[in-house]
């Protein structure tokens, strides 16, 4: 089974390491081996905070990943860091209302999703990381999506908060299901 | 039995409380915070003693004022803590008291900053404060290791009454992973050695001998227990070594990332394989008594634990190194690439 | 009367008979028996834990019938901490003198007494480093010769006597702070009051107990003893005020 090396990067507060964990969690529910490691330096305030989640069936060797399969950029300053590493056949979301370009590569899968403006129009501007999540399962199977909703669903404890993460997580996977 | 996700610092609290451990004594640093916040948080659920100390120097004593007490003790910090914690170690060393200190190694020298390294190989290994000092250092690799880990610290630092340091690094303290926890055990009874209040004949902890002949049977009597170590306690794996024409010598987070590159190169058909020291004192010698062709060293240092290897294998094959510093932490590829450097007899920065 | 006669030319019996090692005219000796006297007084000698120093009380253990614990210099009051938080019912105490206590372990007793912690620290203060040999200490007089204060402390160059006491009875964590000296039968007997009152301050769970006393060293002062008791009357006393400067007990405290 292929080893997902997915990194997860935007400004602090964006649910980064939020979305890095629920992956991790899903992964552990389908008995996956994983690894979560956060960029735990003073980038966590501000700037540039990403995470790194390492799927595997096998033991993970480095949590440390250089040529990510998947990045998820949040931001402009993610997309323009992390756009290049992506490993070639490997997989670029990203927040279009934020990075205000689309990826450049063209040896890779390249999803823009206005993610912000998708979650302001669902009335959970706060979701937008989710939208993307949603979107980056839809492009590319990289966890079983029922897995995915229910260790979102498990990591939430406001009833409210659950329903518009889901209803975040449908649109989002309708974005990057589109050819 | 269950697997969760848990971040190393947290896992290694979880897992010393289930130990028995039931003192922790603790000072704020950076990548290591996790540990003293979850023992807060835990700690008196478990009828056991949290104290923030006001430095670690005043951490370690306290670890040997309760581990003196027969009470499982422990403390935590990264490297300019641990710098602090010397003075006391050397104290507990010299008074035989048991008890378990965790570095979480950041980038040195100073201040250096809160990224994972390796570069307290020396101070761990050589470096317990002054006089002949050494004790057990256990190196984890796995969140999960550090777990299985912790009752084996508090076991062997009891039966050969010395302090264990467990060696991780920031990457391990700051990464989740599943672990299984075990089961809780009860916290031992205090040994008769401790300090309770005098009931029979009064207990004195010290680590005075002033005499020149007290002090030498002391020692000598230290020396032998640091060789029942050397010839009981080394523990290392060994990860597809067997037809390995060359071996790549790593711990802890350097050696997940070795382990990769080892996948990497056997997938372009050079026969790699990988010793990974668990104790770096005693450092796994037996590791040694075969040899391929051709070693290399991978250390998130500037070469510390390379001088080991050399006196391991003592001439009989040339040592490559390969380390990064100051909390950068080399790509499977990189290594990789070190790897076929070395069977073809260049030494990357050597 | 005739009991407290007997009491007074009886050993203790939490004070070994053995010789002590101490210099001619040392006042440890008196201190260490004001110490056993409170242990029995008290009755706790099998639940006490004391926690020696580095300096001449280093082997304080040879003389005292308890358990002990030996710490790194100025440690004395984080290793207690360790003991007494996993012993909460035990009694513990530190034995300290000046360079220990004032200055190499200045942050331990702070803190120690900011966290309230339930100890007791019997602090000798004989205003010189006595087991190195004479050097200059956090307590020394101005003007004082020692051995690295040749030409007499300077107080430009080297600060002034520090009062601990005062400080750490300015401390929320202190039950009770008191100064005495053992300089002759009466100070003795009012120096017995004030261990004994640390240690009730630790048993009743009220706080830090803590006695400063005024000590000699004839040997590295260049006196007599006898003229060593006299200096630290007329020098010391005045430089280092005597009396309890907080007692939880009292109202008004």
């Amino acid at each position: 089974m292929a080893v997902h090396e997915i990194v997860i990067a935007g400004f602090g507060g964006q649910g980064v390491l939020f979305l890095g964990e629920v992956l991790a969690q899903a992964a552990l529910s389908e008995g996956r081996e994983v690894t979560w490691l956060p960029a735990y330096g003073p980038e966590q305030r501000g700037g540039t905070a990403y995470c790194t989640v390492v799927i595997s069936s096998e033991p993970i060797g480095s949590p440390v990943v250089s040529d990510p399969t998947v990045v998820i950029a949040m931001n402009r300053p993610s997309l323009d860091r992390f756009e290049h590493a992506v490993r070639p056949g490997g997989l670029i979301v990203c927040d279009s209302t934020l990075t205000g370009r689309a990826p450049e590569r063209t040896d890779v899968q390249a999803v823009a999703v206005p993610a912000t403006a998708i979650a302001a129009e669902l009335g959970a501007v706060r979701s937008a990381n989710v939208v993307l999540l949603g979107a980056a399962l839809a492009a590319h199977p990289i966890l079983a999506a029922e897995s995915v909703r229910a260790a979102l669903d498990g990591m939430v404890a406001d009833p409210q908060v659950v329903a518009r993460n889901a209803a975040a997580f449908e649109r989002g996977a309708r974005e990057g299901s589109r050819p | 039995m269950k697997r969760i996700l848990m971040k190393g610092n947290e896992a290694l609290a979880e897992a010393a409380i289930r130990a028995g451990c039931r003192a922790y004594f603790g000072y704020p640093i950076t990548p290591q915070n996790e540990v003293p916040e979850y023992m807060a948080r835990h700690m008196p659920r478990a009828g056991g003693v949290f104290v923030q100390a006001e430095s670690e120097i005043a951490a370690i004593n306290m670890v040997h004022g309760a581990s003196g007490a027969g009470v499982r003790a422990m403390a935590s910090t990264s490297g300019p803590g641990f710098s602090l914690m010397t003075e006391g170690l050397s104290y507990m060393i010299g008074s035989r008291l048991p008890g378990v200190v965790v570095n979480v190694m950041r980038g040195g020298p100073g201040l250096g900053n809160i990224a994972p390294s390796q570069g307290d190989y020396f101070q761990v290994t050589r470096g317990l404060g002054h006089g002949d000092t050494h004790g057990i250092v256990l190196a984890p690799s796995t969140v999960q290791e550090i777990v299985d880990l912790m009752p084996v610290a508090f076991e062997l630092s009891e039966r050969y009454r010395l302090p264990v340091v467990i060696a991780a690094d920031g990457i391990l303290g700051q990464m989740m992973e599943p672990v299984t926890l075990p089961e809780p055990i009860a916290p031992p009874p205090p040994p008769d050695w401790a300090t309770t209040g005098a009931v029979g004949s009064p207990r004195v902890i010290s680590s005075i001998y002033l005499a020149p002949e007290d002090l030498e049977r002391h020692v000598l009597s230290l020396m032998r227990t640091y060789q029942e170590i050397r010839e009981r306690e080394q523990r290392w794996e060994a990860y597809r070594a067997d037809d390995a024409e060359v071996l790549v010598v790593a711990y802890g987070t350097a050696a997940r990332v070795v382990r990769s590159a080892v996948d990497r190169v056997r997938a372009q058909g050079l026969a790699a394989g990988l010793i990974r020291p668990i104790t770096l004192w005693p450092f796994p010698t037996t590791a040694f008594e075969r040899s391929p062709r051709r070693w290399l060293v991978v250390e998130l240092s500037a070469g510390q634990m390379v001088e080991d290897v050399r006196l391991a294998l003592s001439g009989r094959a040339p040592v490559g190194f390969h380390g990064r510093v100051g909390g950068v932490v080399p790509s499977p590829a990189e290594v990789a690439e070190a790897i076929r450097s070395a069977v073809v007899g260049e030494v990357v920065r050597a | 009367m005739i009991k407290d006669m007997v009491e007074v030319t009886s050993r203790p019996r939490s004070l070994v008979d053995v010789p002590l090692h101490y210099c001619p005219g040392c006042t440890h000796g008196t201190i260490h028996r004001l110490v056993a006297e409170a242990i029995d007084s008290l009755g706790i000698r099998e639940r006490t834990i004391g926690v020696a120093s580095v300096g001449c009380s280093v082997f304080i253990y040879n003389y005292l019938d308890v358990d002990f614990q030996q710490a790194p210099h100025g440690r004395a009051p984080a290793v207690a901490t360790g003991i007494k938080r996993v012993l909460p019912d035990r009694v513990v105490f530190t034995y300290q003198g000046d360079g220990d206590l004032a200055s190499i372990g200045t942050a331990e007793i702070l803190h120690a007494a900011a966290r309230g912690e339930r100890i007791t620290v019997i602090f000798v203060n004989n205003a010189i480093y006595g087991m190195t040999g004479g050097q200059m200490a956090p307590t020394t007089l101005s003007g004082m010769k020692t051995t690295t204060s040749p030409y007499g402390r300077d107080v430009r160059q080297a600060g002034g006597a520090l009062r601990v006491v005062e400080l750490l009875a300015g401390i929320d964590g202190v039950a009770y702070a008191a100064r005495e000296a053992v300089t002759s039968p009466a100070r003795i007997h009012r120096a017995r009051r004030a261990v004994e009152a640390a240690f009730r301050a630790q048993i009743e769970d009220r706080g830090l107990g803590i006695v400063e006393l005024l000590s000699t060293c004839p040997v590295n002062w260049k006196l007599p003893p006898v003229e060593a008791v006299a200096w630290c009357e007329a020098n010391m006393i005045p430089a280092f005020p005597l009396g309890v400067l907080k007692d939880t007990t009292r109202s008004g405290d």
